[in-house]
C-alpha cells in the first residue's frame, strides 16, 4: 500500500539520509549496524502504537453521538461501558505485548553488541582530562607505544578495545558513527569495544558535561585501510625530526626552554612535560585544541598566540610572546608531522 | 499580589554582595596587561631569614580572594612537580609551606618573587617557565596552605588523598618571618 | 483558666443558624487581621495556595526567560552572543528553576487550594507548616536567584554531578549555594506532602469514602507519599556535597574510598520519582477536567486510581536508567529496562481510560479540553521516545543527546505544563470568581501547541544527528543549523503563547465575564460553595454519596451541621469511610512561622559560609520554633460528634 512504502521510504531516508560525521545513524561499524536495526524496530512498534492512539482519540473528538439527557449516561451505556472495559482490557494486554516485544529485542541487541568485537583487538587506553583526550596506543612490545592527543587513527575492519580512564571529571567517550558512548569515571575504569566496518572520517565528542569547555571536547576518529594506518602507526613511533633553519631551531629553543616544555612533551627533545597533550606530531592532526581549530598555519599562530581566546578556561595560560618568537615557534611546530 | 519579603532579599544579597569578587573566573588574567610591573626584582644579596623587601602589587588581592585562582594554583602546584620538594605543602627537600616560618616572607607578592626569581639552597627559578598569571596563582595557593586566604575562598578538600585538616578548619597561620630554626630573631 | 463551657452553650451552624447571619459569624471566625501583619500570620489555605501559584508561575516565567537566551545562542553555529561560562549558568538556572521551584511546587500550590475545597473540608491540615513552607520554598528561590543575578549563580548544571560539582573543580560558593537551595525546596516539599496526606486521609467530607474520592485527590495522595520517600535522599545528596565542599569529607573523593558515582544514585533515586511527582498531579487534572468537560463520570475510576499507584510505586525502581553509561554491570541494566518499559502499561491503561471518557461522554471543547488533547498527543509521542530511552543500546546512543532533551521536554511540557494551564483555566473562576476569555484562551492554546512542537521536535534529529546536550556552542557543518534554528524560532512562539496566557489571567481578573459557583457545571466539591470561596469553604460541611456529588444532588446538597461557629473547627472523618469521627480545633493566624522561616533562611545561608553559623543560627530557630509550638490550652477539649 501507498502507506507502507512511504513508511518504509522515510525510515529509509531517516535512516541513511540523515547520517554525517558524527551521527547516531551513520553504519560505520557494526555496534552501528546494530543500533541501527534496534531503532529501526522501535520506531516502527512506537509509531505503530502513536497512530492507534491518535486514532483512538480522533474517533473521541468527531464521534456522532446521539440526543441524550444532560449529565447521565444513555439507557445504552451500560452496554458501551462494557465494551470499553473490554477495550481496556484488550489495550492493556497489548501494550503488554509490544513492551515485550521490545525489550527482548533489546536485550537480543545488547549481546550481539556485546559479541559484535572480535578476537586480539586493537588495544587503546583513553585518559580523559579537562578539555581534551590523551590516547595511548599499547602494544606487546613497551617500545611500540605511543601517546598522541584528541584523535584515533583506527584500521578497517579490526576490533578495538579501548579502556577508559579520566584524570579529573566525569566525561564520556562517544563516537556516534562507530558505536554508544560509555562514560570515563575518575577512580574507576570502563571499556569500550569498537569494530568499524566503513573508511571515512569522523567526529567524536564528550558527552558528560565536564565544566567550561565540554562543548569544545571532540576527538577526531580516522577509519583507513591496514596498511595505511600501518604506516601512520610507524610514523607515530618516530621521535620529533630536527629542525634544520634557524627560525625553526629558535622555535625548538624556546619550546624546550620555556613555557611549552613545562607541560607538553615532544619525544625526542628536552620538552617533557605530562600534564598536556604530547605535541610529537601535532601537525599530523586535522584539529587543534581537541576540535577547536582546523588544523592550520594560520590557527596554529591563534592558538599559540592566545588560546584562551577561542576555549576561554582551558588549562593552557595565555604566554605573552614577542612576534618573532610566536613565529619561531609556529615554524618549529609545523614540522611535527 | 505576594512579592518577596524584602527584608529576605536583603539578607541574601548582603551576604552574596561580599562574594562578588570571590566567584568570579577570569582565564586570560585581567584585563589590565599582565606585563604589569615586574614582580619586584632583587639584585641585592639575599640572607636567609631576612624576607626580601617589595612593594605591595594590586594584582596581590585579586588572586588571592578568587577561589578560581586558587583552585588553579593547586592544579599548577602539581602540575609543576613543587610536590616534588615540597610535598603537599609538608616539606621535604624543601621547607614546608604549612607552617608560620617564612625564610623569604610570606606575603603574596614575596611568594610570588620567590617562585620567579628562585632562592639559595635549591629553589629554582621558574621565570621563563610559568606564566605571571600562573605565578599569581600559585602564590595564592600557597598562601592557601598554611590558611592565610579567606575562608570562604578555600575548599573543603580536593579530590586526592589527604591526610591532612580540611583548609576550611585550618587556623591561618601567622606570617612570622624568622629564618633557620635557631635564629632567634623574630618580628611580628 | 476560663471556666469549661458546657457543650450545649456554643454556637453551632444548622437549622438556628443559616444563611448571612451564620456567614457572618463563619467570617468573622475565620478571617485574619487585615494589613501586612495579617498577610504574613495567615493560615487561610486559600491565601497561601494563591501565593505559591504565583510565585511558582513567576519562576516558571524566569526558567523560561533563561531558556529564550539559550536558544539565541544555540540559534547559529558559533554563536559568539554568550560566553561559556555565562551559558553553563544559564542552562543550570533554567533546570534547577523548573524541575526545583516551578514544577512540583506549582502543583503542590494548586493542590493546597483546591484539595480542601474538592474533599469538603474548611482547611488544609497543619496550617501553620503551610504558611512555613511557602517562606522556605520562597527563600531557596531568592537565594538561587539573587547569587545568579550578582554573577555568583552555580554552573554545574541542575543535577550537579561530582567531581565537577566537588571542591575541587568548583571552587567558591556557587554549587554550595544550588546545594542549600535544594535543602530549602526539600524542606518545603516534605512539609506540604505531609499536609497534603494528613488532609486526604483525616479531612475528607463524611460520606466521600476513599472509593468516591476525586482523582486528583488520589493523584496528590500518591504523589506526596512519594515525595516523602524520595526528597531525603535528595537532601542526603545535597548535604553529603556541602560537607564534601564545607567541612573536608569524602563522600564523593574516590581517592580515599568514596564514590564518584554514589551522588548519581542518590540524585536518581530523588530524580526519577520527582518526574512522576511531576506528572501525577497533571494526570489528576487531565481526569478532572476530562469528566467536567465530556459531561460523564470518568470512565474506569478503579483502574485509573491502580494505574496511579502502580507508577507511584515503580517510579522508585527506574533511577539507574540515567546511568546506562556509567558501566555498571550489564544485568543488572536489564532489570531497569524492564522495569523502565513496565511504567508505560499504566500510563498507557490511563491515556485509554480518558480517551474512552471522552468518546463515551459529550465532549465540550472549550480551553480547558483543549489542553487535554493537546496533552494526549504530546504526552503519548514523550512516552514512546521514553520507551526507546529504557532499552540499553539504544540509549547508549541517544544518553545525552539533544534526543532526551526533546523526550523530556514532551513528557515534562505536554505532560504537565499543558495539562497545568487546563487546570488553571479551569478553576481560575473558582479562585476569582470570573471567567478566563474563552476566544484568548483558544487562541493561547494553539500558539502554545504549535510552538512547542516547532521546538522541540526538531531536537528528535539533532540527538539522532549527534549533537550532544549542554553544549554552548557547536561546529557548523554538522546538520545541525536547521533544527536549532527551528527550535529557536519554536522556543519564541512558545514565550509569546506564556505571555498571552498571563495576559489573559491578568485581564480576566480585572474584566472577565463574572462567574457562578459552578460555571462549568462540574461534579466536584469545590463548585458547591461561592467563586471565589468565602473564608470558611462552606457554610455547612456537605454530606457525600457518590463520585459526582454535585450531578447526582442537582436539587439539593446534602451537609451536615454541627460545627461550631465561634471557634475554628474543623471535622475530621476515618480514613476508608469518611464516617465522621472528631472535631478538631484548626489554629489561628499567628506570626511563628514567618519568624521561624526567617531564622532558617538565616542559618542555612550564612552557614555557607562559617561553621559558627550553625552555633549562632540555631538558637534563634529553635526559639521561634518554641514560640510556634507553644501549647495553648483549649478552653473545651475535643469531642466527639453529637449526631
Amino acid at each position: 500500500m501507498i502507506a507502507r512504502r512511504a513508511f518504509a521510504l522515510s525510515l529509509a531516508f531517516l535512516l541513511g539520509g540523515c547520517s554525517g560525521i558524527q551521527s547516531a545513524l551513520g553504519r560505520d561499524g557494526r555496534h552501528g549496524e546494530i543500533f541501527g536495526g534496534l531503532f529501526a524496530i522501535f520506531l516502527a512498534v512506537t509509531l505503530f502504537v502513536y497512530l492507534i492512539v491518535i486514532a483512538f482519540l480522533l474517533a473521541g473528538i468527531f464521534r456522532r453521538r446521539g440526543k441524550r439527557q444532560d449529565g447521565l449516561p444513555d439507557e445504552e451505556g451500560e452496554s458501551r461501558e462494557a465494551s470499553l472495559r473490554k477495550g481496556l482490557i484488550g489495550w492493556a494486554a497489548f501494550i503488554a505485548l509490544g513492551l515485550s516485544v521490545l525489550t527482548v529485542a533489546s536485550f537480543v541487541a545488547d549481546r550481539l553488541m556485546a559479541q559484535a568485537s572480535g578476537p586480539d583487538p586493537l588495544r587503546i587506553q583513553i585518559v580523559a582530562h579537562q578539555w581534551w583526550w590523551e590516547v595511548r596506543y599499547e602494544d606487546a612490545d613497551p617500545s611500540r607505544t605511543f601517546r598522541t592527543a584528541n584523535e584515533l587513527h583506527l584500521p578497517v575492519g579490526v576490533p578495538v578495545q579501548i579502556t577508559l580512564m579520566s584524570n579529573d571529571v566525569i566525561h564520556s567517550f562517544w563516537v556516534p558513527n562507530l558505536a554508544g558512548k560509555q562514560d570515563l569515571i575518575p577512580g574507576r575504569t570502563t571499556q569500550i569495544a569498537l569494530h568499524p566496518t566503513r573508511e571515512g572520517v569522523y567526529r567524536g565528542q564528550c558527552a558528560e558535561y565536564c565544566g567550561l569547555q565540554h562543548a569544545r571536547m571532540a576527538l577526531d576518529v580516522t577509519v583507513e585501510p591496514v596498511a595505511a594506518f600501518r604506516t601512520w602507526r610507524t610514523q607515530q613511533l618516530l621521535p620529533a625530526p630536527l629542525p634544520r633553519t634557524p627560525l625553526q631551531q629558535a622555535g625548538l629553543r624556546y619550546v624546550e626552554t620555556r613555557e611549552c616544555g613545562a607541560c607538553h612533551s615532544i619525544v625526542g627533545t628536552r620538552a617533557s612535560g605530562q600534564v598536556a597533550p604530547d605535541l610529537t606530531h601535532l601537525a599530523s592532526r586535522r584539529t587543534i585544541g581537541a576540535g577547536t581549530y582546523p588544523m592550520s598555519r594560520g590557527h596554529l599562530y591563534a592558538w599559540v598566540a592566545d588560546p584562551q581566546s577561542a576555549k576561554p578556561g582551558n588549562r593552557m595560560p595565555h604566554i605573552p610572546l614577542e612576534p618573532d618568537q610566536l613565529h619561531a615557534i609556529v615554524a618549529y611546530l609545523e614540522t611535527l608531522r | 499580589m505576594s512579592s518577596p519579603s524584602p527584608a529576605r532579599a536583603a539578607i541574601v544579597l548582603l551576604l552574596a554582595l561580599g562574594g562578588c569578587d570571590r566567584e568570579s573566573r577570569e582565564p586570560r588574567g585581567r584585563p589590565l596587561p599582565e606585563t604589569g610591573p615586574q614582580i619586584a626584582p632583587q639584585r641585592t644579596a639575599m640572607m636567609n631569614g631576612v624576607p626580601v623587601p617589595t612593594t605591595e602589587d594590586p594584582r596581590a588581592d585579586d588572586y588571592e580572594g578568587n577561589a578560581y585562582h586558587v583552585a588553579q594554583g593547586y592544579r599548577y602546584f602539581a602540575w609543576m612537580n613543587c610536590s616534588g620538594c615540597h610535598a603537599n605543602g609538608g616539606g621535604g627537600m624543601g621547607p614546608p609551606l604549612m607552617d608560620d616560618e617564612w625564610r623569604y616572607g610570606g606575603s603574596m607578592e614575596q611568594i610570588a618573587a620567590t617562585i620567579i626569581q628562585g632562592r639559595p639552597n635549591g629553589m629554582p627559578s621558574y621565570r621563563g617557565r610559568v606564566t605571571e598569571q600562573q605565578v599569581w596563582q600559585l602564590a595564592a595557593f600557597v598562601r592557601s596552605l598554611s590558611a592565610q586566604n579567606r575562608q570562604d575562598v578555600l575548599p573543603g578538600r580536593t579530590d586526592a588523598p589527604r591526610n591532612t585538616e580540611p583548609q576550611t578548619l585550618q587556623e591561618p597561620q601567622p606570617v612570622v618571618e624568622t629564618g633557620v630554626a635557631n635564629d632567634s630573631a623574630s618580628q611580628e | 483558666m476560663t471556666a469549661k463551657i458546657s457543650p450545649r452553650d456554643h454556637d453551632r451552624d444548622g437549622e438556628k443558624l443559616q444563611g448571612e447571619a451564620l456567614h457572618f459569624r463563619l467570617e468573622k471566625t475565620w478571617s485574619r487581621e487585615p494589613g501586612l501583619w495579617g498577610w504574613l500570620s495567615t493560615t487561610d489555605h486559600k491565601e497561601i495556595g494563591r501565593r505559591y501559584i504565583v510565585t511558582a508561575m513567576i519562576f516558571l516565567a524566569l526558567g523560561g526567560l533563561v531558556s529564550l537566551l539559550m536558544r539565541l545562542q544555540l540559534a547559529s553555529p558559533e554563536s559568539g552572543l554568550i560566553s561559556a561560562q555565562r551559558y553553563n549558568e544559564l542552562f543550570t538556572m533554567h533546570g534547577t528553576t523548573m524541575m526545583f521551584l516551578f514544577a512540583v511546587p506549582v502543583m503542590e500550590a494548586i493542590a493546597i487550594y483546591i484539595l480542601p475545597l474538592m474533599l469538603g473540608t474548611r482547611n488544609i491540615a497543619f496550617p501553620r507548616l503551610n504558611a512555613f513552607s511557602y517562606w522556605a520554598y520562597l527563600s531557596g528561590g531568592i537565594l538561587l536567584w539573587a547569587a545568579f543575578l550578582l554573577n555568583i549563580g552555580p554552573d554545574a548544571g541542575w543535577f550537579s554531578y561530582v567531581p565537577l560539582a566537588g571542591p575541587e573543580f568548583s571552587p567558591g560558593k556557587r554549587t554550595d549555594i544550588w546545594a542549600q537551595m535544594v535543602t530549602f525546596t526539600e524542606i518545603a516539599a516534605l512539609a506540604v506532602s505531609v499536609e497534603i496526606v494528613a488532609t486526604i486521609l483525616k479531612l475528607r467530607a463524611p460520606g466521600m469514602t476513599l472509593a468516591r474520592m476525586p482523582i486528583f485527590a488520589w493523584a496528590m495522595l500518591v504523589v506526596s507519599l512519594m515525595t516523602i520517600f524520595s526528597m531525603p535522599s535528595v537532601t542526603l545528596a545535597s548535604g553529603f556535597l556541602l560537607s564534601d565542599r564545607l567541612v573536608g569529607t569524602h563522600f564523593y573523593n574516590q581517592y580515599e574510598y568514596g564514590d564518584a558515582l554514589l551522588w548519581q544514585h542518590l540524585f536518581w533515586f530523588f530524580g526519577h520519582p520527582e518526574v512522576y511527582i511531576i506528572f501525577l498531579p497533571a494526570a489528576g487534572f487531565v481526569s478532572e477536567i476530562v469528566q467536567t468537560f465530556s459531561r460523564r463520570p470518568t470512565f474506569g475510576y478503579t483502574a485509573i486510581v491502580l494505574a496511579i499507584v502502580a507508577i507511584g510505586l515503580l517510579a522508585f525502581g527506574l533511577w539507574v536508567h540515567h546511568m546506562f553509561a556509567t558501566g555498571l554491570p550489564r544485568v543488572g541494566y536489564s532489570f531497569y529496562t524492564a522495569a523502565s518499559m513496565t511504567v508505560a502499561i499504566p500510563s498507557g491503561i490511563q491515556i485509554f481510560c480518558w480517551i474512552a471518557t471522552m468518546w463515551d461522554g459529550r465532549p465540550r471543547f472549550q480551553v480547558p479540553l483543549l489542553y487535554v488533547v493537546g496533552f494526549v498527543i504530546t504526552f503519548v509521542l514523550g512516552g514512546l521516545t521514553g520507551v526507546m530511552l529504557a532499552s540499553v543500546p539504544l540509549d547508549l546512543q541517544l544518553h545525552d543527546t539533544y534526543f532526551v532533551v526533546a523526550h523530556f521536554h514532551y513528557v515534562l511540557v505536554g505532560g504537565s505544563v499543558f495539562p497545568l494551564l487546563g487546570a488553571v483555566t479551569y478553576w481560575f473562576p473558582k479562585f476569582t470568581g470570573r471567567m478566563m476569555s474563552e476566544r484568548l484562551g483558544q487562541a493561547t492554546f494553539w500558539l502554545l501547541f504549535g510552538g512547542f512542537q516547532l521546538a522541540f521536535a526538531p531536537m528528535h534529529l539533532s540527538g539522532l544527528m549527534g549533537m550532544p546536550r549542554r553544549v554552548y556552542t557547536y561546529p557548523e557543518g554538522m546538520g545541525w543549523d536547521l533544527t536549532n534554528l527551528l527550535s529557536t524560532i519554536g522556543a519564541f512562539i512558545v514565550a509569546l503563547a506564556v505571555l498571552m496566557f498571563v495576559v489573559n489571567a491578568l485581564l480576566s481578573m480585572k474584566r472577565g465575564q463574572a462567574a457562578g459557583a459552578n460555571p462549568w457545571d462540574a461534579p466536584g466539591l469545590e463548585w458547591a460553595t461561592g467563586s471565589p470561596p468565602p473564608v470558611y469553604n462552606f457554610p455547612h460541611i456537605p454530606v457525600v454519596t457518590s463520585r459526582t456529588p454535585l450531578w447526582d444532588n442537582r436539587a439539593k446538597l446534602p451537609v451536615m451541621t454541627g460545627l461550631r461557629v465561634d471557634e475554628r473547627e474543623q471535622l475530621l472523618t476515618t480514613v476508608i469511610d469518611a464516617r465522621p469521627d472528631l472535631r478538631e480545633p484548626s489554629p489561628i493566624p499567628t506570626i511563628w512561622p514567618f519568624v521561624a522561616s526567617l531564622a532558617l533562611a538565616a542559618l542555612f545561608v550564612s552557614s555557607m559560609f562559617t561553621p559558627w553559623a550553625v552555633v549562632i543560627g540555631t538558637p534563634p530557630l529553635a526559639a521561634a520554633l518554641v514560640a510556634w509550638f507553644w501549647p495553648k490550652s483549649p478552653d473545651v477539649t475535643p469531642e466527639p460528634v453529637i449526631e
